[in-house]
């Protein structure tokens, strides 16, 4: 009978840790979230969106707020970028969102420069300023073309 | 000629019954599942044998693995100065793939064969047939704690395999090479999602434990009654049971991505 109960306990720790190791990996790594904080849903539509993609992080000053999670072009076929925004964050009317790249290689990610107005965004409101991504292929042709030119 | 056409006629005769057999194996055990009496201490003590003992072998495998990964990835990453990239390699490879895949072979080899080989001497020395005699359903009161434990173990093994892999490929990569370890840690998180990467692993690993429940104790059941039947069913469970993960994790993978 000992023996029974020891057993026991050993596989109910073994469930219980193999349980912990996968709510580890949902909540965690997997990054799950209950009741999820609220969120609101900014557009900022860009002339050129670079190698920008959904679910890549918005940030201000570094901070993570959010992410991108829609892409799709406007009534005039401009890239519409959606970015869903913790609801917390005052984003002042003014403020631009830009695209910038961590790194030279790295991902593309939206910063958001704030603005002064006392106004803040809302909810389905619109960046009005905005800065396309920065791209190395344009910038080595204006070089190139730059060079021609002064020759 | 026409031997030859009725050698093949007879082979997929052969295998369409072999098929039928499982699966009326399977809505067998699947129909005793409710029936009573409860075996759940069987049920426990098949856990303890399946899963308990499986830990080490699991997690020490998935250590090791994760060690290899950091050592091999680091290396090709760094030629193209991408070293941030490891955790997210490392994660989105060990929880979508590596950890579902190998813990379904490593389990298969370590609890399946041995389920069958089980199995299958009971019923080399007649004990099923004991049991039949006492008016108690072998497949209520033998197999179907083990492929239960085997389907419920799996899902858990494959989680402690993905911890202990991530670990050990964090060791490699922040200790031995000098990657910071928030970035490792940050690059696993922002790339592992919980829809895509960790619900795939927790269906396949579900699957396979699954196909392998039922393949160790059909293949018990099913084997020639002496001492060479037992060993050639342990060896078939082997290979079946592995062939039928790779083959599943490819079907769930491509529909996955549809």
């Amino acid at each position: 009978m000992q023996n029974h109960a020891t057993r026991d306990l050993i596989v109910g720790l073994f469930v219980l840790v193999g349980l912990a190791t996968l709510a580890y990996l949902s909540l965690q790594v997997g990054g799950i979230e209950f009741g999820a904080e609220k969120r609101i849903e900014l557009a900022a539509t860009f002339d050129d969106i670079g190698g920008l993609s959904v679910r890549a992080p918005v940030r201000i000053g570094g901070v993570k707020i959010g992410q991108v999670s829609d892409i799709s072009l406007d009534a005039e076929s401009r890239p519409k970028v959606t970015l869903a925004v913790d609801a917390s964050v005052a984003i002042s009317n003014d403020s631009s969102a830009a695209i910038r790249t961590a790194g030279l290689l790295g991902d593309q990610f939206i910063s958001v420069e704030l603005g002064a107005e006392d106004d803040v965004l809302a909810d389905g409101d619109s960046f009005t300023y905005t800065e396309s991504a920065f791209s190395i292929d344009k910038l080595v042709g204006r070089l190139v073309h730059d060079a021609g030119v002064s020759d | 000629m026409i031997g030859l056409i009725r050698e093949l006629g007879a082979q997929v005769t052969t295998g369409v019954e072999g098929l039928g057999r499982v699966a009326r194996f399977g809505g067998h055990l699947l129909s005793s599942i409710p029936r009573p009496p409860s075996r759940f201490g069987f049920f426990v003590r098949a856990l303890f044998d399946a899963g308990v003992l499986s830990v080490a072998l699991i997690c020490l495998s998935g250590f090791t693995v994760g060690m290899v990964l950091g050592l091999q990835l680091y290396t090709t990453l760094t030629r193209f100065g991408a070293e941030e990239g490891l955790g997210a390699v490392v994660g989105l490879s060990l929880v979508r793939e590596l950890g579902p895949v190998l813990t379904g072979l490593l389990v298969t080899g370590r609890a399946g064969s041995a389920i069958t080989a089980e199995i299958g001497a009971m019923k080399s020395t007649e004990q099923l047939d004991g049991l039949r005699m006492m008016a108690i359903d072998p497949m209520h009161f033998v197999a179907l704690p083990r492929a239960l434990a085997l389907t419920i173990a799996m899902p858990l093994l494959n989680g402690l395999f993905i911890v202990f892999a991530i670990a050990g490929a964090y060791g490699v990569g922040v200790w031995r090479q000098g990657l910071d370890g928030g970035v490792y840690i940050s690059g696993l998180e922002d790339a592992v999602l919980f829809g895509d990467d960790v619900g795939q692993s927790l269906l396949k690993s579900l699957v396979f434990g699954l196909l392998l429940g039922l393949i160790a104790t059909f293949k018990g059941h099913s084997c020639a009654p002496d001492a060479a039947g037992v060993a050639r069913a342990t060896t078939s469970t082997v290979v079946t049971a592995s062939v039928c993960i790779l083959l599943a994790d490819y079907v769930i993978t491509a529909l996955w991505s549809t």
